[in-house]
């Protein structure tokens, strides 16, 4: 019996993970000793291993990690996304204690879950083998389903997580049969290999099953990051789910679908680059036009803010189209300033909420900003922020987006975006009218501000304000984490 | 030996059947079944490729989509009895899949 | 010859059955027919010299999950579906569907197998068996996805619970 040589492990390049996993599960195991009225301190002990991770995020930052034979390699890309990732996780566990609390379901596996959840997207940024890509997405994904049907006793989230998870498992299906062809057409799972590989047997334009293995997968991928026509599941899916893990699964998530994307079609298809560039030009369109029409019409802002994600997703696919550095940096930067502004528009939508969440329309924020005027310039700041109106980080973002399209030549790519950039205004400017404009129907008088939640504005605020107005160096580092 | 597109077609038409189940049902549970099926067609693809290329990788992912199967089925039946408790049906009627 | 006819009866009967599960109005003659198809998957992984994958087929597919899927079906005590989808989704649908099918088989005829070549063959099946084979890259160059796998059944068996339980 011949003993089975191990592999180079490395725990360097899965340090992140292993630090959340750890304590996600000790965190399952102190739970059960945790009285249920003081769950937060749960949360404060998953706040810490954030904020260890992120430091060893940091620590790691310049020296490229490989590990498990090549399963895993966490270069600058995979550290940028990761401390997205962890900003995001840390924001809504910062805004989940009050609202879990306030809907009487503050049942403690909610900070575990957030942690798991965290790290299979960390596993998808770092992911260099189809499997452990996949594989993260699942721990993701498993993990969202969970959090999105979390208020049990609610039919709205129950539904929402029925509703995504149904989705997500069908696009799960298309997502491996375009990973199974791509096998099939290269006979590796590692991403180097197939670009190796298709490169070295110029497979890139005769192939048709490394083509039809290629769309299936943006199929799939498109999906997750919730692109038109498949973002059916959103909306729905945003309204139904607890507040706080809606604004988590409009970020992390998405992050992570783009760290992927971008991964596999960066790094193991540039030969078919011709082709997805395509593809990805009619998706860019599609996700930004039917993202931003449809958000006109919702009056429930939960719902116009899924929309608004939808339409995104959109302006982050034009980066990926452009696919220089400009455009590739321009993706990271957004997706981060993304995680501020959004996390932070949803902080409020907490705190204006009732028990039930009755109240979510857009009217119900009428006389808002007279009542509580610090707390509507915070909203007005991550309003103006997501219709990219400078001075705030969204408006930085969108310009480096669309230079990088414009860079790689893709004129009207370009204009398109601005173009429905300029529409977006309009929706995010009539929470503005109805806050600062109409009278009040009712008292904001149920309104309290926790310091947790306190804390989470102050530092969207800043992380809206302060790229924006001096972006150097965040771009510097978007920029040395590019994959080319 | 039987040829390889036999079992690439054999498995496009399992994997057709499923996406249509998946898009036509109405019951979440019938919609998760077919979902298997898609996964399963999946599989085959996968082992059909492994063992024409001699190569063991193929086997290994449909290990793993395997265990994420039983672990979706976990959590799905786990939701879909959470909603049965709500709403005493599970039809996704207002699960409207096609809704823009 | 011979095993190409036996390709061809379980084939045909893994497709009627696969169409039985999406056309079945009862949800557990659905379950049936999908564990039917399950076993005409498990035959062709033995046609295709994968008997360990046969074997976890039958065990983790038909065996545990089919047996979950049954029993909450039960549990539920799900009628019969009343009245179907619109005709129109369901013609939209089967449309998309058939392209899709359509469209694959195509592209997959035109298609040749181009990928690299490993050595594992019908004689290294049988002199190292198959489940080492399996055993020895699931430990060596998998390891960090079979590490993640923990991770995702801590997650399903957490998420389990958490969902379905009435009080914690």
């Amino acid at each position: 019996m011949e003993t089975i040589a191990m592999p180079a492990i490395n725990f360097a390049a899965i340090m992140p993970e292993t630090i959340l996993s750890v304590i996600a599960m000790a965190l399952l195991l102190i739970n059960v000793f945790v009285p249920s009225e003081q769950k937060a301190y749960l949360g404060y002990l998953s706040l810490i291993g954030i904020v260890v991770t992120f430091f060893t995020v940091i620590g790691g930052w310049g020296t490229p990690q490989e590990g498990f034979n090549g399963s895993v390699m966490q270069d600058n890309f995979a550290l940028f996304f990761k401390g997205i990732f962890l900003v995001s996780a840390a924001l809504s566990i910062l805004i989940s204690d009050q609202y879990m609390k306030r809907e009487e379901c503050n049942h403690g596996e909610l900070y575990p879950l957030i942690l798991l959840a965290t790290c299979g997207m960390m596993l998808m940024a770092s992911g260099t083998d189809l499997m452990t890509i996949f594989l993260g997405l699942e721990l993701l994904s498993v993990s969202l389903y969970v959090l999105a049907g979390f208020q049990r006793d609610s039919l709205k989230s129950n539904e929402a997580g029925l509703k995504y998870f149904l989705l997500g498992a069908f696009s799960t299906g298309f997502l491996l049969y375009g990973m199974a062809l791509i096998y099939g057409a290269t006979g590796t799972t590692r991403i180097a290999a197939i670009a190796s590989y298709v490169a070295q047997n110029s497979l890139a334009g005769s192939n048709l099953m490394l083509l039809i293995g290629m769309v299936l997968m943006a199929v799939g991928f498109s999906f997750k990051i919730a692109a038109a026509p498949f973002h059916m599941w959103t909306p729905d899916v945003y309204e139904g789910a607890p507040t706080p893990m809606t604004a988590f699964m409009s970020v992390g998530p998405k992050a992570a679908g783009f760290a992927a994307f971008v991964r596999v079609f960066v790094i193991a298809l540039p030969t078919l680059r011709a082709d997805w560039a395509d593809l990805l030009w009619v998706l860019a369109v599609l996700t930004m036009t039917v993202g931003n029409i449809t958000a006109l019409y919702q009056k429930n802002i939960k719902r116009m803010l899924a929309y608004s994600s939808i339409a995104h997703a959109g302006y982050v696919l034009v980066g990926f189209v452009a696919g220089n550095a400009v455009g590739t940096a321009g993706i990271m930067f957004y997706m981060l300033s993304y995680a501020f502004m959004n996390i932070g528009a949803f902080a409020i939508i907490v705190l204006v909420g009732k028990k039930g969440e009755p109240n979510n329309n857009v009217e119900d924020y009428a006389g808002f900003g007279f009542k509580h005027p610090l707390l509507a310039v915070c909203m007005s700041i991550f309003l103006f922020s997501l219709a990219g109106i400078p001075p705030a980080a969204g408006f930085i973002g969108k310009f480096y987006l669309f230079s990088g399209a414009i860079q790689a030549g893709y004129i009207w790519l370009a204009i398109i975006g601005v173009l429905n950039s300029a529409a977006s205004v309009y929706y995010y400017l009539r929470v503005m009218v109805f806050m600062y404009m109409k009278d009040p129907v009712e008292e904001f008088d149920w309104l309290k501000v926790s310091p947790a939640i306190a804390l989470c504005l102050i530092i969207a605020v800043a992380g809206v304000l302060i790229p924006g107005i001096v972006p150097g160096y965040l771009l510097e580092l978007a920029q040395k984490a590019v994959l080319l | 030996m039987v040829s390889l597109h036999s079992y690439l077609i054999l498995s496009a038409i399992l994997f057709s059947i499923g996406t249509i189940g998946v898009l036509t049902r109405r019951n979440a549970i019938v919609i998760f079944m077919c979902v298997e099926l898609m996964l399963n067609a999946v599989n085959l693809t996968f082992v059909a490729f492994s063992r024409y290329l001699g190569n063991v990788d193929g086997q290994i992912f449909v290990f793993f989509v395997m265990t994420v199967a039983a672990c979706e089925a976990a959590v799905g039946l786990a939701l879909m009895i959470a909603f049965f408790k709500n709403k005493e049906s599970i039809d996704v009627e207002d699960v409207n899949l096609l809704k823009w | 010859m011979l095993e190409s006819l036996f390709f061809l009866i379980v084939a045909a009967v893994a497709v009627l059955s696969g169409i039985l599960v999406i056309t079945c109005k009862n949800p557990i003659n659905s379950a049936l027919s999908l564990i039917l198809t399950f076993f005409c998957v498990a035959t062709f992984y033995v046609m295709l010299e994968a008997p360990f994958m046969a074997a976890v087929q039958v065990i983790v597919y038909a065996g545990a999950i089919m047996v979950l899927i049954v029993f909450v079906i039960m549990l539920l005590n799900i009628k019969t579906e009343t009245d179907k989808r619109t005709s129109h989704a369901v013609l939209i649908s089967s449309i998309i569907g058939l392209f899709v099918l359509f469209e694959t088989i195509y592209f997959l005829n035109r298609s040749s197998l181009t990928g690299s070549k490993g050595l594992m063959d019908s004689a290294m099946i049988k002199s190292v068996g198959h489940t080492e084979i399996i055993g020895k890259a699931l430990f060596t160059d998998f390891l960090l996805p079979f590490e993640i796998t923990s991770l995702l059944l801590l997650v399903a068996i957490v998420g389990a619970v958490v969902v379905s339980k009435r009080k914690i």
